[in-house]
């Protein structure tokens, strides 16, 4: 039951950490890493509260070993803004108050920029469709969706 | 969550050697592993992770059919051209299943052995047959809104949760498996599955150290079809029931017909005598209402469930007429 080196890139910087099997690539980044962007609700995959990609796909990280992200590529929400300038995601979560207590936030960004990267023009039914595995107990997800259609309009605008 | 060590398959030899091991386990995608692991109701000693075998393809084969490698993703799967395009109802299925983290991670494998959501079977302070054999099943009395109502036993009566394997089976897919020994063979997917019986712990014909290696389907059929599921809600739930069909016509008369079943028993459900039944005779109402009475004719509810007995004989009268044209 030895701890395993892991080497791996995390939004874009390679970094290397030692990981019991047991850890989730959720317990790592948190615990490990110190990145505490990505959270933990259900820790059983329903809720998408963890949302990261993993080679650039949207995963669950509770439900990804830690081991098992050595030599791949991690994308969390501390990876979303450049610097200081919000990407436009965040920016239109802010304007349309599409959060409140802000928990299921992260993975929500995450998730719907894994979207909007396949799919800048997507439909009101395939956005709700795209984030069923994101729950959110506050908002009723009306505000959610609508920043994320204003958010893919400024994309396409910007393009 | 009990220790365990890790270990990542450099082959799929070597995988199924490691695996004879006491105590090994293959994880894949790790969507329901991971989870029964941190309930602790699987506690393996070691994780021989199969993820990164080279078993991500989907193939044509020799005969026209589609060889779907093992570690293929759902997403993958369910995304493939070949697949929506020749074996939609497949493709509707996988995306009737789970959510969108859970299809990118989940593989072909893994959805074929992923455990029941019985939450009897996932509590480990309840007695399970399924985890514990001889233990009692608490679901027969108990709640059992999602159990199934065919293919029971005294000491079981959890569904398969599968939307996959119930469109797969419906296609005529067989799995192909290596052994330990290195042999491979091929098992017809409706052979594959074991029925509860006495021995609900036994789910499949897999021996130790076997790994499945990929699905086969065989060539497509000029046909319509059709994937239905019914659910409590609009997405992310699982089948209360589901129904895959599989249906040509032929002036007039139904002529090739697969129709199987999900949420309604311990495997993906197939009623040859149903299929007899319809084939070879003009679509009715009439015809469609006996298929679904000799369908389920000897279903038993357990007092929760009751109410799928009705549900099961509407939907599939409904993907009856859907997949035949039949308006009235």
């Amino acid at each position: 039951m030895s701890k395993i080196h892991v080497s791996t890139t995390v939004n874009g910087d390679p970094v290397e950490f030692l990981a019991d099997p047991r850890e989730s690539l959720l317990d790592c980044l948190r615990n490990h890493l110190d990145l505490t962007g990505t959270k933990e609700g259900c820790g059983t995959g329903d809720c998408g509260a963890c949302s990261v990609t993993l080679d650039g796909t949207l995963v669950c990280s509770c439900l990804v070993l830690g081991v098992e992200a050595d030599g791949k590529s991690v994308g969390t929400i501390e990876g979303m803004a450049t610097g200081a300038e919000l990407h436009p995601l965040q920016r239109k979560f802010i304007e349309h108050a599409a959060l409140q207590c802000g928990f299921c936030t992260p993975g929500i960004l995450v998730a719907a920029k894994a979207l909007l990267e396949q799919n800048d023009n997507p439909s009101e039914s395939e956005i709700r469709y795209w984030l069923a595995g994101n729950l959110c107990r506050c908002t009723g997800y009306d505000k959610i969706v609508r920043a994320v259609m204003d958010a893919a309009a400024e994309i396409r605008g910007a393009a | 969550m009990k220790p365990f060590d890790y270990e990542r398959a450099v082959s799929s030899n070597a995988a199924a050697r490691a695996a004879l091991a006491s105590g090994a386990h293959f994880i894949a995608g790790g969507t329901n592993l991971l989870d029964l692991m941190k309930l602790e109701v699987l506690r393996p000693d070691k994780l021989i992770d199969i993820s990164r075998l080279p078993l991500r393809q989907v193939e044509r084969t020799g005969d026209g059919g589609l060889r779907i490698g093992a570690m293929v993703t759902n997403s993958d799967l369910a995304a493939d051209p070949r697949v929506r395009r020749h074996y939609p109802v497949l493709s509707r299925a996988l995306l009737a299943g789970a959510s969108g983290q859970l299809r990118n991670k989940a593989t072909t494998a893994g959805n074929l052995l992923q455990r029941t959501r019985c939450p009897y079977f996932q509590d480990t302070a309840m007695p399970c047959n399924k985890r514990e054999p001889g233990s009692g099943c608490h679901a027969l009395d108990g709640f059992n809104r999602n159990h199934a109502i065919l293919g029971t036993s005294e000491s079981c009566i959890a569904t398969h949760p599968s939307d996959m394997a119930v469109a797969m089976m419906a296609l005529d897919a067989s799995v192909e498996i290596q052994s330990a020994a290195g042999k491979t063979r091929t098992v017809a997917l409706d052979e594959f599955y074991a029925l509860p019986g006495d021995t609900p712990h036994v789910e499949t014909t897999l021996d130790s150290g076997d790994l499945v290696t990929a699905v086969l389907l065989p060539p497509p059929l000029a046909a319509r079809q059709v994937y239905r599921k019914v659910r409590d809600r609009a997405s992310y739930a699982f089948a209360l029931v589901s129904v895959a069909a599989v249906i040509s016509m032929n002036e007039g008369v139904l002529d090739h017909v697969a129709v199987s079943f999900g949420g309604l028993a311990p495997k993906p459900w197939r009623d040859r005598k149903v299929e007899a039944l319809l084939s070879g005779k003009p679509p009715s109402g009439a015809l469609f209402q006996e298929a679904a009475d000799r369908l389920l004719a000897e279903a038993r509810g357990y007092g929760g469930n009751d109410f799928k007995i009705a549900l099961a004989h509407r939907t599939l009268r409904a993907v009856l007429r859907q997949a035949t044209g039949l308006t009235q």
